[in-house]
């Protein structure tokens, strides 16, 4: 139950009015006191004016997930007054502007209300209609600091480090983080029980979003160009590789850059470019959400037969069509896997937190050199574009890029003839050279049937040779994405599959299962297509529950293509309303199958 | 059908350019297009004007889209890397491969449907970028490959080989470029190799987007009266506005410039290369982007189709000025000129706590 370091609160407020930077210092305030949390941003599409929420978790135990119920909510939109009250929970709090009086049926008797007049403090003590909407932000983050007893010196800090070259914003802000401390501490009794106390649990722990940690593997691991077409939730992604490019990837003698970054036309030709510079010799990318990956279809198909290395960061959002672009889903796994027309499949990876990301994307451009083909990094909008704490990033300044089967100017003269598709080693792993390299490692690319020697054919056995060997080269790479983690338990009866950004949901649900006696095994798929020892863990369990947020059960589909597992050995557990998974849906929905088997 | 490899045959009397080849080096493979088709001519003058200009085959890529016209990077320079990619994208493809490595010589080869209708948006957006390459549009005002459909510079009026009329208004791709700010437009007859190579090589070593829209005659589908884009109209209409003689960098100018109106008009390219105007109309400034535009809507209102160097800007900046990126390609830096290493990315790491 909710009580010291363990308790859930939301900001209901109206986007464009600068709530994001306030919830943002309060959730980073609680991390420098050592305690864990999580925040969810719950927004709108929409640039101004429509309800957004920001859900924030402390956490002693280091359950991330999203939480369950909502122990304190600051009600600041009167357009969501309604349903804000109904989302606390029980014994909770409400916070709320009273400025003006509340309507009477907004009354519940099973709810502490906490008035706070926001909207009048700013009126008397600021000038101007902005500052007094931004300022508000951060009156009610003083006045959650005295409810919660959030660290006043660490605030400040806070606040003189983001103020540093700006004193009268500073002066400003330091001003109104008082005023709602001061009210707060003289009207209510304050700390309430849910409250903080110093811990020392993030002393190792960094808190960042998806999309930055993909940029900053990008950078690390070398990519030099990236295309793109704006898209949520996958922008921040690009404006990150910008922002880091400028720091570590501009000459320091002449300022020039060593990375190109181009804003495509569309997300065709980011596509294109991303497979042409591949095929030139460098580590590309782009990222984009579903819609893009719709338009990358075909060229897709082409790095995919032709043999390109390249990489692409799908992060999902909430699909079909323009769909809900600021919700979170898993729904681009199968349009993923087989993207593209004919026979195609292809190498993904599925991070479960920004600091896979990080670390998923230098072993994107690994594998997609060494498998020369395109590879995917399946992210998504909860993983992306929310902060997460996570471990401390580190580089292994020992790395060396894997780049694959390339054949330098030196190799081809040890060659008697180059023949790019052939299958050398037995493993289906072509050699390839980059153009520019001279005469003899000369080829031609193509979209269209073509042979071992990469000339043009319309015969059947040179077509089969080279689909055959590119499938075997595709399956080869079950072994070498990142392995399935595996959780025992012993004497676990059930076990759970999931891959993703609902990991957190997930362990949770283990422990929250194992009180209520019952244990399972739970394995996170990291990579397709799948190692071997998906189909052990699938067989080793009399059934499982395959979790995943999407509406048609797609991993579970692909579990049943790629491992021939019956479907009805798979449970599906589906979530796919485009909030972050909570533990409760997976402990609900295992119980509730597992009461039902026993009738 | 598999592609057909030409004998390696030696010629010891073949004239050899600067590095010591002949033309049959700078050849590819045998065409497999129509006999008479424009794009075959096209092919031999790309040729020749890589082989004058001596550019090592290796350091040239050749890239299209689809199309009879896209296939013909396979029948020139086989000791070159070719990429045949997909319909109406062989810009992106460019660009990126550009990107990555600056130092290669680009030749796009594309055709009017694959650069007016699917790819118009990728033909546009090059230009604005003013890739560094050689962008050739083998124009035929038909879809060849998938058998005669009008493409989206049929003229108004002319027939198909069915019979069909087109009622549509063609988007003309000089005046698109010309009006997009390319850098280098030209135009060129499929069947006036004279013509072509000096402006094929003014176009490869142009420092930006060159474009030459050539006027290709499909002999299977659109050859026939009716057509606008049939050999016999285009030589009874065709106008050399601004023809070019190209002197490269190394040849010394010795060629006197010829009398007449506004001949020996030169303009300096950015490697000192010299692109010389002939019989230009006395008024007519290739700099000038207004005058080109004038000219061009004159003589086309006269029926005519005006051919040549048609626009210049020598002072072009290409996407890596633009971006500012290295002068070595991004392809040869060292990974260590990459990577910031962990020390730098433990300092960063404490911005994120
Ligand atoms: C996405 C896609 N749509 C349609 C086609 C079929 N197609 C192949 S070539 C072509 C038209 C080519 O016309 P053009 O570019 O003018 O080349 P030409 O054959 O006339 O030289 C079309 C429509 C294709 N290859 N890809
Ligand atoms: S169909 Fe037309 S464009 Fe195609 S090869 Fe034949 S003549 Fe050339
Ligand atoms: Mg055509």
């Amino acid at each position: 139950m909710s009580g010291v370091n363990d308790f859930a609160f939301k900001m209901a407020t109206v986007n464009g009015t600068g709530s994001a930077s306030a919830n943002g210092l309060l959730m980073q305030a609680i991390f420098r006191m050592g305690i864990p949390v999580s925040g969810k941003n719950i927004f709108p599409s929409n640039i101004q004016g429509l309800p957004t929420w920001y859900e924030i978790r402390v956490n002693r135990d280091g359950y991330m997930a999203r939480p369950e119920q909502i122990d304190l909510v600051v009600a600041l939109n009167t357009g969501t007054y309604e349903r804000d009250v109904a989302a606390v929970r029980a014994g909770g709090y409400l916070v709320y502007d009273s400025s003006w009086p509340l309507d009477r049926s907004l009354i519940r008797d099973d709810v502490q209300y906490l008035g706070v007049p926001f909207g009048q403090l700013c009126v008397e003590n600021f000038e101007g209609d902005r500052p007094r909407t931004l300022l508000r932000n951060i009156v009610y983050t003083g006045t959650l600091a005295a409810l919660f007893d959030i660290d006043m010196d660490v605030v400040g800090e806070m606040l003189r480090e983001k103020f540093s070259k700006k004193k009268a914003l500073l002066d400003a802000n330091f001003r109104a983080i008082q005023l709602g401390h001061d009210y707060a501490m003289k009207h209510f009794d304050c700390p309430l029980p849910i409250r903080l106390e110093r811990m020392d649990a993030t002393r190792d722990s960094i808190v960042i979003d998806g999309n930055t940690a993909a940029a900053l593997g990008c950078v690390f691991a070398g990519a030099t160009v990236g295309a793109w077409y704006p898209i949520t939730p996958s922008t921040s992604l690009m404006e990150a590789y910008r922002t880091f490019g400028e720091r570590y990837r501009r000459d320091p003698d002449s300022g020039q850059r060593r990375y190109a970054m181009i804003q495509a036309e569309d997300e065709l030709a980011a596509a294109g470019m991303v497979i042409g510079a591949g095929w030139a010799g460098a580590r590309a990318f782009t990222s984009t959400a579903g819609p893009g990956i719709s338009l990358m279809e075909e060229f897709i198909g082409l790095a995919y037969y032709g043999e390109v290395p390249c990489v692409f960061f799908d992060v999902q959002r909430t699909g079909p069509s323009t769909g809900m672009p600021t919700r979170t889903q898993q729904g681009d796994l199968m349009a993923i896997a087989y993207a593209s027309h004919g026979d195609t499949k292809h190498i993904a990876l599925y991070p479960c937190s920004p600091a896979e990301c990080f670390t998923m994307a230098r072993d994107a451009f690994d594998l997609a050199e060494r498998y020369q083909t395109p590879v995917f990094v399946v992210s998504d909008l909860d993983i992306g574009m929310n902060d997460w704490m996570v471990p401390r990033f580190s580089w292994d300044d020992a790395y060396v890029p894997d780049r694959g089967k390339v054949l330098s100017a030196a190799d081809l003269e040890n060659v008697k003839k180059f023949a790019r598709y052939t299958d050398v080693d037995g493993d289906g792993i072509p050699y390839r050279t980059l153009p520019g390299v001279g005469p003899k490692g000369a080829y031609f690319t193509r979209g269209s049937g073509h042979d071992k020697n990469a000339a043009y054919t319309e015969d059947s056995d040179a077509y089969l040779e080279l689909v055959d060997r590119i499938a075997r080269k595709i399956q080869g790479a079950a072994s070498a994405v990142p392995a399935p983690e595996v959780f025992r338990q012993e004497g676990a009866s059930v076990g759970l599959v999931a891959l993703g950004g609902t990991h957190g949901a997930l362990r949770e649900a283990l422990d929250l299962l194992r009180a209520q006696g019952i244990g399972a095994d739970y394995m996170r798929i990291r990579g397709f297509p799948f190692a071997a020892e998906v189909a052990d863990f699938l067989n080793e369990h009399e059934f499982v529950f395959v979790v995943e947020q999407n509406r048609d059960a797609q991993l579970r589909a692909m579990l049943a293509i790629e491992t021939g597992v019956p479907r009805d050995h798979m449970i599906p557990v589906l979530d796919y309303g485009g909030l972050p998974l909570t533990a409760g849906r997976v402990v609900g929905a295992v119980t509730a199958h597992l009461e039902g088997a026993a009738v | 059908m598999t592609s057909i490899v030409k004998p390696p045959v030696k010629h010891p009397s073949l004239p050899r350019n600067a590095l010591g080849l002949t033309r049959r080096d700078y050849e590819g493979a045998m065409s497999t297009l129509c006999a008479g088709c424009g794009h075959d001519s096209i092919t031999a003058a790309i040729v020749q004007a890589f082989w004058e200009l001596d550019v090592p085959p290796h350091r040239a890529a050749k890239m299209s889209g689809i199309g009879c016209s896209s296939k013909t990077t396979a029948y020139f320079m086989k000791q070159s890397h070719g990429f045949n990619g997909v319909h109406g994208r062989m810009p992106a493809l460019t660009t990126g491969a550009n990107a990555a490595n600056r130092d290669l010589v680009y030749i796009g080869i594309s055709g009017d449907g694959d650069s007016l209708s699917i790819g118009l948006g990728q033909f546009v957006h090059a230009i604005r970028r003013n890739v560094n390459m050689l962008y050739v549009l083998e124009n035929n005002g038909v879809y060849g490959l998938t058998k005669g459909q009008f493409s989206a510079s049929a003229d108004i009026g002319s027939t198909s080989k069915k019979g069909d009329e087109n009622e549509f208004p063609p988007i003309d791709p000089v005046l698109l470029a010309l009006s997009l700010g390319a850098t280098f437009v030209a135009r060129g007859f499929s069947g006036d190799k004279a013509q072509l190579v000096p402006m094929l090589k003014a176009g490869l070593l142009h420092n930006g987007f060159g474009f030459i829209d050539i006027i290709s005659p499909c002999v299977s589908f659109n050859d026939h009266v009716g057509s606008t884009k049939s050999y016999r109209y285009t030589r009874e209409h065709y106008q050399e506005l601004a023809p070019v003689d190209f002197v490269p960098l190394r040849k010394e100018i010795t060629a006197p410039a010829e009398a007449g109106a506004g001949d020996a008009m030169s303009v300096a390219m950015h490697d000192g290369s010299v692109v010389r105007f002939r019989k230009t109309p006395e008024d007519y400034n290739p700099r000038d982007r207004d005058v080109a535009y004038r000219h061009l809507r004159d003589h086309q209102r006269r029926g005519e189709i005006p051919t040549g160097l048609i626009y210049i800007n020598e002072r072009s900046q290409d996407l890596h000025t633009l971006n500012k990126t290295v002068a070595r390609p991004l392809v040869e830096l060292p990974y260590e000129e990459l990577c910031p290493g962990n020390a730098a990315l433990q300092e960063l790491m404490e911005e994120y706590r």
